[in-house]
C-alpha cells in the first residue's frame, strides 16, 4: 500500500514480522509476529490466552511462566520466534479434560493459596514443573523452587501448603511461621 | 524494545555468517539480553539465536575434562556435570528455576557480568573458552566489567573445565536479583589452588593471589586468617558498601575451603 509519509509502497507487516507456528495446549495455534514480539505478548495478545500474566516485565516475578517442551519458562523473557515449533502449555490448558480443576489447581483452592490471584497462574505452572521433577518435594524444596515466583500479597504458606497436599503429603504438618 | 530481525541457525558456521553484518547481535537464553533490551539500553538490527545449534548444546566429560557446550542452559549443566560437583552446583544456583531454563554458560561468560556466577566457576578453573576461531585461557579472557577477550561476531562455542581434586562455590546470595553480592569460587588441582571472586570488584571477576598462596602451601580455612583484600575498587551500592564486600571476600573464601574438603 502506498505511504504518503515516505512516497512509496510499504507493508509493514511483510516488512518487519513473520508468521511463527507452535502447538499450545494441544492445539495447533500460528500468527504473525515481529522479531521483538515476546511470548508473552504472542499468547496474551494474538492468541488471546491472558492467563499467563505480565507482572514485572522484568523476569523477576514469575507471573509469566508456562512451560515450552516440558520446562517452566517466563515468558516474558523469551522471543516468540524462539518458541517457534515447541509445545507451549499455559494455565489455560491445565484443567481436566472436563473442564473440572486439576490436582494442584484444586489444592489451591482448598488451601486458600491465593489471595488476589494475580500469581497464581504462574504458582500453579511453576508448581506442575517441579512435581513432574520431584513428585514428593520436601516444604523446603517447594519454597526453594519458588524463588523465582513472586507473591505481592505474601501468601507463600498457603501455597506451599497447596503444593505439598497436591504431592499427595500431610499439608496440614506445616507449621505456620 | 526497539523492533530487530531475528535468525535462528542451527550450525555455527551459519551463526557467523549470520552476525557478519554490522548492528547483528548474538542472543543465547536471553536472561540479561532481554532485559536490557527492553530498557532500550542496546539497539541491534539483528540478533542471531545460539540455542538451535545443536552442536553447541550438551556437557561431557573426557580424560578429566568437562567440556559444556555454550548453548547448554544452567538447568542442564546442573543436571549433566556430575563429574564436577562444584560446577553443577553452581549452575544450580543460579537465578531461579525458569532462568535456568534459558539462561546458558555461552551467554553468561560471553556478558561477563560483574557479579554473576559462572565466570567465578570459569576462572577458578583455569577453564579454556573455545570460540569459533580459537582457545582463550580464562586467565586472558575476563578484562574487566562487561569486557572479554571475544572479537566482533565471535562465537563461544563451548567451555572446557578442568576438574580439581576439590572444589566449591560458596556465593553470598543478594536475594532480590539473585546475583552474588559476593560469591567465591575455590579450586584444588594438586598442590595450586585458584581462588577467584565475582560479585565484589569493580572490574569484575578476578584472582586473590595472596590467598591461592596461602592455600597452596596450607589448604585449610585458617590459611586465610589474617589476609584481606582492599576495600579500593570494591562495588558500594545500596546492597553493600565496598567493605562489607570486601570482608565477605574473606569470609567466603574460608567457607569455599571448609565446603570443598
Amino acid at each position: 500500500m502506498f505511504n504518503s509519509a515516505i512516497g512509496k509502497d510499504f507493508d509493514y507487516r511483510e516488512e518487519f514480522m513473520t508468521q511463527v507456528s507452535m502447538t499450545v495446549n494441544g492445539q495447533a495455534a500460528s500468527g504473525d509476529v515481529e522479531g521483538r514480539t515476546l511470548l508473552s505478548t504472542f499468547l496474551r495478545e494474538t492468541l488471546g490466552l491472558t492467563g499467563a500474566h505480565v507482572g514485572c516485565d522484568t523476569s523477576q516475578c514469575g507471573a509469566c511462566v508456562v512451560h515450552v517442551d516440558g520446562k517452566a519458562v517466563k515468558s516474558c523473557t523469551m522471543l516468540a520466534q524462539e518458541a517457534a515449533g515447541a509445545t507451549v502449555d499455559t494455565i489455560e490448558g491445565q484443567a481436566n479434560a472436563d473442564g473440572s480443576l486439576n490436582v494442584i489447581q484444586q489444592a489451591f483452592q482448598d488451601h486458600h493459596g491465593l489471595q488476589c490471584g494475580f500469581c497464581t497462574p504462574g504458582m500453579v505452572m511453576s508448581a506442575a514443573a517441579l512435581l513432574k521433577e520431584n513428585p514428593k518435594p520436601t516444604e523446603a524444596e517447594v519454597r526453594h523452587y519458588l524463588e523465582g515466583n513472586l507473591c505481592r500479597c505474601t501468601g507463600y504458606h498457603n501455597i506451599v501448603k497447596a503444593i505439598m497436599a497436591a504431592s499427595g503429603q500431610d499439608a496440614e504438618a506445616i507449621a505456620a511461621e | 524494545m526497539y523492533n530487530f530481525e531475528f535468525e535462528k541457525p542451527t550450525t555455527v558456521a551459519d551463526a557467523v555468517a549470520a552476525l557478519g553484518g554490522d548492528d547483528a547481535q548474538a542472543l543465547g537464553g536471553g536472561q540479561t539480553l532481554i532485559p536490557t533490551l527492553k530498557q532500550r539500553l542496546n539497539q541491534p538490527g539483528k540478533l542471531v539465536s545460539l540455542t538451535g545449534i545443536s552442536e553447541m548444546n550438551g556437557v561431557s566429560v573426557d580424560g578429566g575434562v568437562v567440556t559444556v557446550g555454550a548453548a547448554t542452559c544452567h538447568a542442564d549443566v546442573e543436571a549433566g556435570a556430575g563429574a564436577y560437583p562444584a560446577l553443577a552446583a553452581l549452575a544450580g544456583q543460579i537465578g531461579d528455576p525458569a532462568v535456568r531454563n534459558r539462561g546458558t554458560v555461552g551467554g553468561s561468560l560471553a556478558n561477563n557480568d560483574p557479579a554473576a556466577c559462572y565466570p567465578s566457576a570459569a576462572l577458578g578453573s583455569g577453564a579454556t573458552i573455545v570460540t569459533n576461531t580459537r582457545e582463550i585461557a580464562a586467565d586472558d579472557y575476563f578484562q574487566g566489567m562487561f569486557s572479554t577477550a571475544l572479537e566482533e561476531g565471535e562465537i563461544i562455542t563451548a567451555v572446557k573445565f578442568p576438574i580439581p581434586d576439590c572444589a566449591s562455590y560458596q556465593k553470598f546470595l543478594q536475594p532480590a536479583s539473585r546475583f552474588a553480592l559476593t560469591g567465591v569460587f575455590v579450586a584444588k588441582y594438586g598442590d595450586n589452588v585458584r581462588v577467584a571472586v565475582t560479585g565484589a570488584s569493580e572490574e569484575g571477576v578476578f584472582r586473590w593471589a595472596e590467598a591461592e598462596a596461602a592455600l597452596s602451601a596450607n589448604f585449610a580455612p585458617e590459611a586465610i586468617d589474617g589476609l584481606s583484600v582492599s576495600a579500593d575498587g570494591m562495588v558500594g551500592d545500596i546492597h553493600g558498601t565496598p567493605a562489607y564486600r570486601a570482608h565477605l571476600v574473606g569470609v567466603m573464601t574460608k567457607r569455599a575451603v571448609a565446603a570443598a574438603h
